[in-house]
């Protein structure tokens, strides 16, 4: 690298693309909507996993739900800034100032912490499907999507390995386990089917993969992981929560309650 | 001694700047300085983030500002760049081994994917040791996953891929 000589230095092997850096990538109407849902899943589930910091079963699961957490607060803040750029609002004004009807999260992220089993069945639906959405999105037209996509999708791959491994732990650990992981799947599989659901946004936005083209290569995936920990899928009927047009189970109030009362009660405030 | 005030030596000041978490390694060494430019009287220093929600980030991004300013840079502007995307293949050898005289061992080649996770050997970093096994892929902070070495029964801390 011939940093001493040139007139601008620049790492030589990448060209980066000015665009995407923090200033100057403005979204369309549609990307902002698109950005909203994917962000806000991430929001919530990253406000909800913080919970268990101090209380997981081992000091190793509070670091690693707290990182798990602290990755996905991360893609949000992406998200919801890109998002911020069409509506003229910030990344905080948008997790602190919207209420429940204008979140666009999907009910499967809203579902409660439970126990632990229920934690990790609920993780390996949400990283199973982010897993795909990220792989696809990562080639999309949006540069701004695009861009954050293949960043996430890395990470949400160590999400992944974390959720599979401790699901397989559980179903093959103790009768105690083993039952607890199966409950959790029953209690959470019906919400996946609001993930794979094409609405009027995939109608006129191709810039992103349709719902239901995920439906397939995640199904596969969760096939895999319950045939290695010898779990039956369960036969479950189909939740009909619609959080991408804002309408949310009882779960959500409570948790944006937590999440935004600070913010709300000192608007401005800094540390 | 008065610093030349040229993109070049803007460099310099900013490659020196470390990781607050793992002082060791300069974002150079982790590949995190993209691009040093002057635009008109500014310099525009360009960083990329190692992980999404590393909280670190932001304090690198005041160190370059503080360290520039100190050397008689006036103007001074960090951008953060998401693309390309980061990967640990971009840390450098000098990195590597001072990562590993750290304590750390230092990122390997990308793992084999596919939904059921396999074990990779990892050095340990005390002993030389490939007969480690991974504690948990999250650690102290986003980029390290804990490990623990069955020869010579220390924990240790591995840099993970990215
Ligand atoms: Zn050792």
């Amino acid at each position: 690298m011939s940093a001493e000589t040139e007139p601008s230095v620049t790492v030589t092997d990448v060209e980066l693309d000015a665009e995407l850096t923090s200033t100057g990538l403005v979204a369309s109407a549609d990307e902002a909507e698109y950005a909203l849902r994917i962000g806000d899943d991430s929001l919530i589930l990253a406000q909800q996993l913080g919970w268990w910091i101090s209380r997981a079963p081992e000091l190793e699961e509070d670091l690693a739900l707290g990182n798990i957490a602290l990755d996905l607060l991360g893609h949000a803040r992406n998200l919801l800034h890109f998002a911020g750029t069409a509506l003229g609002k910030t990344e905080d004004e948008l997790a602190y100032f919207r209420d429940e009807h204008e979140f666009r999260s999907a009910w499967l992220f809203e579902q409660p912490n439970g126990d632990f089993g229920h934690t990790i069945a609920r993780g390996l639906l949400t990283s199973a499907f982010q897993f795909e959405l990220y792989t696809q999105l990562a080639e999309s037209s949006s540069p701004g999507l695009a861009g954050i996509a293949a960043k996430s999708v890395k990470e949400v791959a160590y999400h992944r390995d974390h959720a599979v491994q401790w699901t397989l732990r559980l179903a093959g650990g103790t009768d105690e386990s083993r039952s607890r992981i199966e409950r959790a799947l029953i209690n959470t599989w019906p919400y996946l089917d609001e993930l794979f659901r094409d609405d009027e946004l995939h109608e006129r936005f191709d810039a992103a993969p349709r719902p239901s083209a995920l439906r397939e290569p995640v199904m596969n995936v969760l096939r895999q992981v319950l045939a290695e920990a010898e779990l039956d899928e369960p036969k479950t009927s189909e939740s009909s929560g619609d959080g991408r047009h804002g309408h949310h189970s009882t779960y959500l109030g409570p948790i944006l309650a937590e999440m935004q009362v600070l913010a709300r009660r000192h608007p401005d405030a800094s540390w | 001694m008065t610093t030349v005030l040229t993109p070049a030596s803007a460099w310099r000041i900013a490659a020196e700047v470390v990781d607050p978490e793992i002082p060791v390694l300069t974002i150079e060494d982790l590949g995190v300085l993209r691009d040093v430019r002057m635009q008109d009287e500014s310099v525009v220093v360009t960083l990329t983030p190692t992980y999404s929600g590393c909280p670190a980030m932001d304090q690198m991004g005041d160190d370059v500002i503080l360290a520039l300013t100190a050397e008689g840079f006036a103007d001074v502007r960090v951008d953060f760049s998401l693309t390309p995307t980061w990967t640990t293949e971009w840390m450098s050898e000098s990195g590597r081994q001072k990562l590993e005289q750290y304590g750390i061992a230092p990122p390997g080649p990308k793992p084999a994917s596919g939904p059921i996770p396999v074990q990779l050997g990892v050095k340990c970093p005390r002993c030389g040791s490939l007969r480690t096994r991974s504690v948990s892929q999250f650690g102290s902070t986003s980029c390290k996953a804990h490990y623990e070495c069955l020869a010579c029964l220390e924990p240790f801390d591995h840099f993970k891929f990215h």
